[in-house]
């Protein structure tokens, strides 16, 4: 079985080729825009726009997992989907690897072989009408591959994933668990040997003792195919166990970004702090006594002014109202986007000199 | 034993669906006691009938498509046993719940108010004004801000943590002693999740009332639960204190589910503990322990006979023929 996965593995010789080298990122972000217009009132006003993604600026490094955590509203899944390309971004660049995605080095239809996506909903993510290996194999017969290579490759990649390719290959999606198709679209989305994949809420529908064993294979695939993720989840737990660095997202922007280790034992922004400490402690002698945050987060059809988290944060002043803080990265990668880490904002905790801030 | 110790008593309550292809054995002989004032976590996957419990306790499955076999004695009375009539008075008056997606419980063409004022009339003679100003002032109790301006918006109007707010207090609308809450936190978001669970645990105390919390989430379950019990394909097969079942698990699925959780203190890099396999298909269980499949301690006997409840310390029991083998620390 193994020989056939080398023979068949080859769609064109260059389909893992690293063009920018190891330092380049693999994906760069660049003041991603995308605002849904809202139905247009009875007299064709518009009655305004859902600010889901309000330019944000992120890069994510070849072989790393970047955990992407936040509430629902604050547009981790469409940051997804406008990575994909599957809404399309009103505003700003995606490199992949050097290449700005859907230039003329880096068509889409290229870009989306190198780059795969997982959803939550594992049942609303297969054709119903088509086997698994029809369904895993079929995303290879697009890009050129013959039938039969491409149905040999998606058993060897059954087998990878932990089914029986003789007992599951057959069987269609209904006859399986959520765990089991959740298993075969990992296998759909290594059929074409990407390079990055991008997994939204992917083991969220899933029972804990089997989230833990597909969590288990995501760490085997990435190493074995030398892959890099981007794990969109709101399960703290689980993106602190998986990811290398973290991206805090808020109303449409990011917060926080960082090692996660470091995010974990020591979250910078006021928002972090509160949605870590909002995790129940699963110790019965040392329970959760106060709630970190009151209220929900607002809503971001009319985002709050300036920080958008001042309305809900424990050391707004008057200038956060006013001025919206800028998320400005160091080499490492980190950064933080609140008024008290930039150096004289007004904000009377704010370093005084760069010194300071250091 | 007074009613005071068993306010819940449920009695080798079994529930089996019959509208499908074959009957659907979901809960197979469940015992729970509940005190008065106590709060009860019960605790499982999917499919492992934690629902199902809860809501035959309210009586809620369809009569022509499910059998229910047992006693649900709850302050003495049967569930069961109960007429039509004797039920409509039970449900909101002395048990009453409150639901994973209140967009679904909250009728969406009536205003908020209008569905708490109805809850209170039914059960109580009183004028609609008192019975709005006693929904006012539960508004207040669970803290929605400007309570006045809110019972008159309809549910599609509020805020999904607000919605569950205003769940909670139509549940409390007429008062009752027992209150059953169906995943209540699960659709909602971290810093919510942790505000409700908190509201919850704080009206528990001041009322007095006693709890069954049904949840897939263990974390939610030690920030409130005084006892946790363990389902696992229609069984409870572990039940304890908050502290014993999270110190001192015996059950090998217990201890299993806790070794495989993702959490703080698991360091980077090293692999999760798994259970292999799934959970048995309820609809042919099999003849003895329905743990035994995934289990690594199985023997067997464990195949063979359906294990009894065996007492490890007062309060503390797990259906297991080899807890023997599980007294080390996890």
């Amino acid at each position: 079985m193994n020989t056939h996965t080398t023979q068949s593995m080859d769609i064109t010789p260059h389909a893992h080729a690293d063009v920018g080298g190891p330092t380049q990122p693999l994906l760069m972000v660049q003041d991603l825009i995308k605002h849904f217009a809202l139905p247009k009132d009875i007299l064709g006003r518009s009655s305004g726009v859902v600010r889901a993604v309000d330019g944000i600026d992120f890069a994510v490094r070849k072989g790393e997992t970047l955990g992407v955590v936040g509430e629902s509203g604050c547009g981790k899944s469409t940051t997804a989907r406008l990575l994909m390309n599957l809404t399309v971004p009103d505003h700003g660049d995606i490199i992949f690897d050097g290449q700005s995605v859907g230039s003329k080095e880096l068509s889409l239809k290229e870009f989306r072989r190198q780059a795969q996506m997982v959803f939550q909903d594992s049942y609303a993510s297969l054709n119903p009408r088509l086997t698994i290996e029809d369904s895993v194999a079929f995303a290879p017969q697009v890009h050129g591959v013959d039938k039969q290579a491409a149905i040999d490759r998606a058993r060897d990649l059954l087998a990878r994933v932990g089914l029986d390719p003789r007992r599951f290959a057959e069987r269609y999606p209904h006859e399986l668990s959520g765990g089991q198709r959740q298993r075969v679209n990992i296998a759909r989305a290594l059929a074409l040997q990407p390079r990055l994949i991008i997994l939204d809420e992917a083991v969220s529908a899933l029972d804990k003792s089997v989230e833990a064993q597909v969590l288990n294979l995501l760490l085997d695939l990435k190493e074995e195919f030398g892959l890099t993720y981007v794990f969109i989840s709101h399960d703290l737990n689980v993106v602190r166990y998986i990811s290398d660095r973290v991206m805090v997202m808020y109303l449409g922007q990011v917060v926080e970004i960082g090692d996660c280790e470091t995010l974990f034992e020591s979250p910078r922004h006021p928002y972090t702090r509160a949605l870590l400490s909002s995790v129940p402690s699963m110790d019965p002698d040392n329970r959760t006594e106060e709630p970190p945050l009151s209220g929900d987060p607002p809503n971001p059809i009319n985002p709050p002014s300036g920080c958008r988290f001042h309305t809900r944060c424990v050391h707004a002043e008057s200038v956060c109202s006013t001025t919206m803080p800028k998320l400005v990265t160091d080499a490492q990668g980190t950064g933080v986007a609140c008024l008290m880490h930039v150096v004289r904002s007004g904000h009377s905790a704010a370093p005084l000199s760069e010194q300071e801030a250091a | 034993m007074s009613v005071e110790e068993n306010f819940v008593d449920i009695r080798n309550l079994s529930v089996t669906f019959t509208g499908g292809r074959k009957p659907v054995k979901a809960v197979s002989g469940v015992n729970l006691k509940v005190n008065r004032g106590e709060v009860v976590a019960l605790i499982g996957e999917s499919g492992s009938g934690k629902s199902v419990t809860l809501r035959s306790i309210l009586r809620l499955h369809n009569p022509s498509r499910s059998k229910l076999e047992g006693q649900i004695l709850v302050g003495g009375q049967d569930v069961v046993a109960m007429s039509s009539g004797t039920l409509s008075d039970f449900r909101g008056k002395v048990a009453s719940m409150i639901f994973q997606e209140p967009l679904l419980a909250l009728d969406p063409v009536y205003t908020v108010g209008e569905q708490i004022i109805e809850a209170i009339l039914r059960h109580e003679s009183m004028s609609k004004s008192e019975a709005r100003a006693r929904a006012l002032s539960l508004f207040e109790r669970v803290r929605i801000p400007s309570p006045e301006r809110r019972l008159d918006a309809y549910p599609h109007e509020m805020s999904g943590g607000m919605r569950q707010r205003a769940m909670i207090s139509l549940a409390l609308a007429s008062q009752p002693k027992l209150l059953l809450a169906d995943e209540p936190t699960t659709a909602l978001d971290a810093t919510v999740q942790i505000q409700i669970l908190l509201l919850l645990r704080e009206l528990q105390r001041e009322l007095g009332l006693s709890v069954i919390f049904v949840t897939h989430d263990l974390g939610a379950a030690v920030e409130v639960a005084d006892r946790i019990a363990v389902m696992y394909a229609g069984r409870i097969v572990e039940e304890g204190s908050t502290r014993t079942l999270m110190r001192s698990p015996r059950h090998p699925y217990t201890r299993a589910l806790l070794k495989s959780l993702a959490h703080g203190s698991v360091s980077k890099g090293t692999r999760l503990e798994t259970i292999p396999g799934s959970p048995p298909d309820v609809s042919a269980l099999p003849p003895g322990c329905v743990f035994a499949d995934r289990c690594s301690l199985a023997l067997e006997s464990c195949r063979q006979t359906i294990p009894e409840i065996v007492t490890i310390s007062p309060g503390h029991g797990a259906r297991c023929l080899r807890l023997d083998q599980t007294d080390q620390p996890v």
